[in-house]
């Protein structure tokens, strides 16, 4: 077999080489195989790989002449359902659960001929900011595997920075798509909510999520987005795109408004953070555009109304895990003690965490000042968001406060590791896109600059993120992994 | 990071742990306890704003219920149904007896 490189291949490249006959798919896949084998034991970004499955479904890419994007791998965060493959959503109250279906994400990524490379780690039902709530094990960020790769999507962006996938899919309730696409120097999307079916994703908080694409260029984003978006009707919620992606060309920003939020940027941001998003902003004014104040004001409160929302949703939804129908059972004298007891040993201490906040705030009594008032502040916020985008085109704020902290730094302070999404979860609140680029390192470690956009701007988002991609001129291969030694 | 004062028992957190069927053991009520006090009483920052009059946001989307013709289609067979369920029977799944 020809020894592909694939370290910093985008899957653009990775297309246009089937397409060409440079290589096959079966080559293409065996070449990420290898590298998963001797790099992810040390990363444990993989939580499931099957490469007779996967060298498989190449070689039916291969008989099928390889057109568009077919052939191209892929690997999905283990929070979305594959037919027939083990889906955990890194929980051990679902370990060993075989899906009856495809999530709609992945059904639509086989229908373009993408090739599965196996599902990645995560927090437990994605609840998490750094991959360490995984009950299989923390994932290590390829840029310092000292440090955490973010989360929850953490095993999906570990991949694609590892070179152990050119793409990946990850969830995004919080920050999930966007925080670990930063730490791990990678672009990430949060779509519209409602542009992607939720369909077989298994649910945390169905309000505030979305499926989105880890790339490592901004426009093997919108490829990915143009696989995975559309309605569906498997998911009520889901109303597909007003307007086709188009594959966004670097350019100049002239006339452009971004919205900068100052006030927002006062306290508990790093100060490499801040250097490099103020390197940024001079950046977007050397290719045109105009920077606007604008005012957040009930964003700093988005912390407070998700802790609220996202955990009550979750509450809700996990209730269906009751060793009944699928997963861990641990027998009781009676079916209460048997609920008690499964979901007790099958669910790790985050998930119980949320669990036990969510219901705390639905219960009676508390139900108004906790949840209701959380509904309110959402409110607010939406509304912060539309006044400021009626003077401005996207509003840019840094993805996270910091780079990637060190694992076990925040595991026993639960409010240190929420706070983490501070600048992330006002989007998911508001259903809003965001996109998510490198923005440079700070002391060897990648940083995101985090572009908001109004409701279906996801085309002025990535057009943007072309632009900035192009001026930043960001290298997304970590020096340890480069040159393709394995 | 502002916080209110928010003091949870052993017997609070038990009954909310029996609400959401969760069982934990001494241990885990006296660290959650504590936990929850600390997170609910950052949430309670927003419990003091006074915006009585701002109607909730449940969801983000602005459409009503999405509806399709109510017509047959094929579902899972009876033996796919069962084939995740920990202790499932010919024709069902197996529980406990529902009271001890």
């Amino acid at each position: 077999m020809a020894a592909i490189d694939v370290i910093g291949l985008t899957a653009e490249r990775a297309a246009a080489m089937l397409r060409a006959g440079e290589c096959s798919s079966e080559e293409l896949a065996g070449a990420y195989l290898e590298r998963i084998e001797a790099f992810d034991p040390a990363l444990h970004a993989y939580l499931h790989v099957d490469p007779e499955l996967t060298l498989a479904a190449a070689r039916t890419q291969d008989q099928s002449g390889n057109v568009g994007l077919a052939g191209v791998p892929i690997a999905y965060k283990d929070l979305l359902s594959t037919k027939g493959v083990p889906t955990t959503a890194g929980s051990k109250i679902l370990e060993g659960f075989i899906p009856l279906e495809d999530a709609d994400v992945v059904a639509r990524g086989n229908a373009a001929g993408l090739v599965s490379l196996g599902k990645t780690n995560l927090d437990e039902f994605a609840m998490g900011s750094s991959t360490e709530h995984s009950a299989y094990g923390p994932t290590r960020n390829p840029w310092d595997q000292t440090r955490v790769p973010g989360g929850s999507s953490g095993g999906s962006a570990a991949v694609v920075a590892a070179g152990l996938a050119p793409w990946s899919l990850g969830t995004d309730t919080g920050g999930s798509i966007r925080q670990p696409a930063a730490f791990c120097g990678l672009v990430g999307l949060m779509p519209t909510y409602g542009t992607v079916s939720r369909f077989g994703v298994v649910a945390f908080a169905c309000s505030l999520e979305q499926v989105g694409p880890m790339t490592l260029t901004v426009r093997d984003c919108a490829l990915l987005q143009q696989v995975i978006a559309g309605g569906s009707e498997r998911d009520a919620t889901c109303v597909g795109l007003r307007e086709p992606i188009v594959l966004p060309e670097p350019g100049r920003l002239d006339g452009v408004r971004f919205g900068v939020p100052w006030a927002e940027l006062e306290d508990g941001v790093d100060p490499g953070i801040r250097e490099r998003f103020d390197a940024s902003l001079k950046l977007a004014t050397e290719l045109g555009a105009e920077l606007v104040d604008v005012e957040l004001p009930y964003a700093r409160h988005g912390l407070a109304a998700y802790y609220v929302i996202a955990p009550a949703e979750a509450s809700a939804n996990l209730s269906r895990f009751d060793g009944v129908r699928y997963g861990l059972r641990v027998d009781g004298p009676d079916l209460r003690s048997m609920y008690e007891a499964t979901r007790s040993a099958g669910f790790g201490p985050e998930v119980k965490r949320r669990i036990m906040i969510g219901t705390y705030a639905l219960s009676a009594g508390y139900h108004d000042a906790y949840y209701v008032q959380a509904q309110r502040v959402r409110t607010l916020i939406r509304r912060d968001f539309d006044a400021a985008f009626l003077g401005v085109d996207a509003i840019l704020l840094p993805t996270a406060p910091t780079t990637a902290f060190p694992m076990g730094a925040r595991m026993d302070d639960p409010l240190a590791m929420y706070a983490n999404d501070i600048f992330t979860l006002p989007v998911n609140l508001a259903g809003i896109p965001a996109l998510s680029i490198p923005n440079g390192l700070v002391e060897g470690l990648p940083s995101g600059l985090q572009i908001i956009g109004a409701a279906h701007t996801e085309n002025t988002l990535l057009r943007f993120g072309a632009a900035f991609e192009q001026a930043i001129g960001f290298d997304p291969v970590p020096p340890t992994l480069r040159g393709g030694a394995a | 990071m502002s916080a209110e004062r928010i003091e949870l028992g052993p017997d609070e957190v038990r009954h909310v742990a029996t609400l959401a069927r969760l069982g934990l053991d001494d241990a885990e009520v006296e660290r959650l306890a504590g936990e929850l006090e600390t997170i609910l009483g950052h949430v309670a920052t927003i419990s003091a704003l006074p915006i009585a009059d701002v109607p909730p946001t449940a969801h983000s989307l602005d459409v009503a219920g999405a509806l399709r013709e109510d017509v047959a289609k094929p579902g899972v067979t009876r033996e796919q149904a069962l084939a995740n369920a920990p202790d499932p029977s010919v024709d069902g799944f197996r529980v406990p007896p529902i009271g001890s």
